[in-house]
């Protein structure tokens, strides 16, 4: 079983893709679990998304506290919360940024990669200059860099999950797929 | 066709299967979803419903009742203080006989306000004549309306169709959702024998002497003690069409047990994690998910702890002045039977605190240290 936590801020999409990345995983026969934080989002708020992903039915419905892996929308939440909270040694922090992984402080425990969703996200016009939604070009470098399922899966369920704009999320997920 | 939904479109699924023709309901979190997405398809035109809006849950359900008397088959949805404002009018439904199907997403009763997770809304209303299943995933939230309308529409009684705040009602799971045709031929048009329509006006309910009533809720106990075996009959045909068998409960590694805990809702799937990790360390747990509360498989219960040596319940509510609600019924089950089976309580999870495979360790440890219980209730997780 794989467990991911995503962190965003409120009205950055960081359930829809957590949503998106459910959808493309199931579409290869595997089992699994999404679900937001139990509570009242708010826009701008820190806010975050659970992921389990297995190859037989998930029975476990508790709260993530160990993730594997941890995905950080918002590179500004790094000074707000401690994103690596419960984090497995050895787990990966994807985090959305135009910084290099040793520009970052963090412990050497951890694998740290870069993506920068937001040049991504700017470029095919998803949401503003000033609040782009990366939600659909995370989903793209996190399949990648995980492993977790294949890009044509990942397309499929962008098409289908987000509310407008398919082809230029597709084409953003695609773009973050092929330079994670 | 395999689909990743939210507990919430679940019971939407469900309903539209069912071809629910009358929807009337008012949204409240954690439910809204349940109605958003019915009132989308309603408006697409994708379900043929009446959809109705209310200005409270009392209306909604008075709505359901009147569509119901008509003749339509009819579902809402609601969660606690929404389905306890509705609590005059559950009576309603089951004393005038009208087979309503209701989703309640299981939160928790202000005050303090909460929007989390605890069963004390829906078992609050245990006494009201309702047939009332507890879902542990979304598939068999989805199952569970379907088969809800058969096996209500057959006795003419009401059911609701549980799942926890949040844990269900907003994580998302692949579902299996069936084809349209295939749900017809398992469940046919509601037919009641007797309508009330304005084309065809009859008074219907009124003053009812001593001389009459009593029979009336005669009746309805009668009809209810069919339930079970209608509820196993319908599984099992249900299980012909669609694979999937549903029941009364759901049995995991209990045959050996030497203590079985009994569980309900999403706990009860998490519990199945605990069991199987204790079961690796040679530690003979089982665990046996309660799927209908009302009315109570005490038979199968029964039958299951022939050869328990222990049972372990645990209660995401609590009956104040006395014990956890699934408690009750266990030991009630057992009386006159076997009175030596030491049962033990436990309080958890109240107003959502999360019940992780971790608190069902430490239930059975407790549980297999002594040899009865020495408190009335034993609470898990609470700061005293």
């Amino acid at each position: 079983m794989i467990e991911i936590r995503f962190h965003g801020r409120g009205g950055q999409g960081t359930v829809v893709a957590s949503k998106i990345l459910a959808d493309a995983i199931s579409k290869e026969g595997n089992y699994v679990q999404a679900y937001p934080e139990f509570g009242v989002e708010r826009r701008g708020a820190p806010v975050f998304a659970f992921i389990r992903i297995d190859n037989k039915p998930i029975y476990d419905k508790s709260r993530i506290y160990r993730p594997d892996h941890v995905v950080v929308v918002d590179p500004t939440l790094v000074e707000a919360i401690d994103v690596t909270e419960g984090l497995k040694e050895g787990g990966m922090i994807i985090i959305n940024t135009d910084k290099k992984p040793e520009e970052l402080k963090f412990p050497d425990k951890y694998k740290v990669v870069t993506v920068n969703a937001t040049g991504v996200a700017v470029k095919h016009k998803l949401g503003t200059m000033a609040a782009p939604i990366v939600n659909t070009a995370i989903v793209g470098a996190v399949v990648k860099l995980l492993k977790l399922t294949k890009l044509e899966s990942v397309l499929e369920a962008v098409r289908e999950g987000v509310p407008t704009k398919p082809e230029e999320n597709a084409s953003a997920a695609k773009e973050a797929y092929e330079k994670a | 066709m395999r689909k990743v939904i939210m507990g919430n479109h679940a019971l939407s699924y469900g309903a539209m299967l069912g071809r629910a023709q009358v929807i009337a309901a008012y949204p409240i979190t954690p439910q809204t979803q349940v109605v958003e997405l019915l009132s989308e398809m309603c408006a697409d035109k994708i379900l043929d419903a009446k959809f109705i809006k209310v200005e409270s849950e009392h209306s909604a359900m008075a709505a359901c009742l009147g569509a119901s008397l008509a003749g339509a088959r009819t579902f809402t949805a609601t969660s606690s203080q929404g389905l306890t404002l509705m609590h005059e009018l559950l009576h309603w439904a089951s004393g005038g006989r009208l087979p309503v199907v209701m989703g309640n997403i299981n939160r928790a009763m202000a005050p303090g306000w909460s929007i989390w997770s605890d069963q004390n809304d829906s078992l609050s209303q245990r006494d009201t004549g309702w047939i009332q299943f507890y879902c542990s995933n979304n598939q068999e939230v989805l199952d569970t309306v379907i088969q809800a309308f058969k096996v209500s529409e057959k006795l003419l009684i009401p059911s609701m169709v549980i799942l926890d705040a949040f844990t269900l009602s907003h994580t998302y799971e692949v579902v299996d959702v069936p084809k349209q045709a295939k749900v017809d031929k398992f469940l046919p048009p509601f037919k009641p024998e007797i309508t009330v329509t304005p084309d065809d006006p009859h008074a219907f309910g009124g003053l009812t002497g001593p001389e009459h009533y009593f029979e009336l809720r005669y009746k309805l106990q009668k009809d209810m003690e069919k339930a079970p075996a209608l509820i196993e009959e319908t599984g099992k045909e249900y299980e012909k069409m669609f694979g999937r068998y549903l029941g009364q409960v759901e049995e995991h590694c209990c045959d050996d047990a030497e203590l079985i805990l009994v569980t309900s809702g999403t706990m009860g799937s998490t519990a199945r994690v605990a069991v199987d990790a204790l079961r690796e360390e040679g530690i003979k747990v089982g665990n046996l998910r309660i799927k209908v509360f009302r009315p109570f498989p005490f038979e199968k219960v029964r039958n299951i702890f022939k050869n328990a040596k222990k049972v372990a319940v645990i209660d995401r509510n609590i009956s104040y002045g006395h014990h956890g609600m699934f408690f009750q019924e266990v030991k009630s089950a057992m009386y006159g039977h076997d009175h030596d089976l030491p049962i033990f309580g436990f309080i958890t999870g109240l107003g959502g605190r999360d019940i992780t495979p971790s608190t069902f360790r430490e239930i059975a440890e407790l549980s297999l240290e002594k040899n009865k219980p020495e408190e009335e209730i034993i609470w898990i997780g609470v700061n005293r």
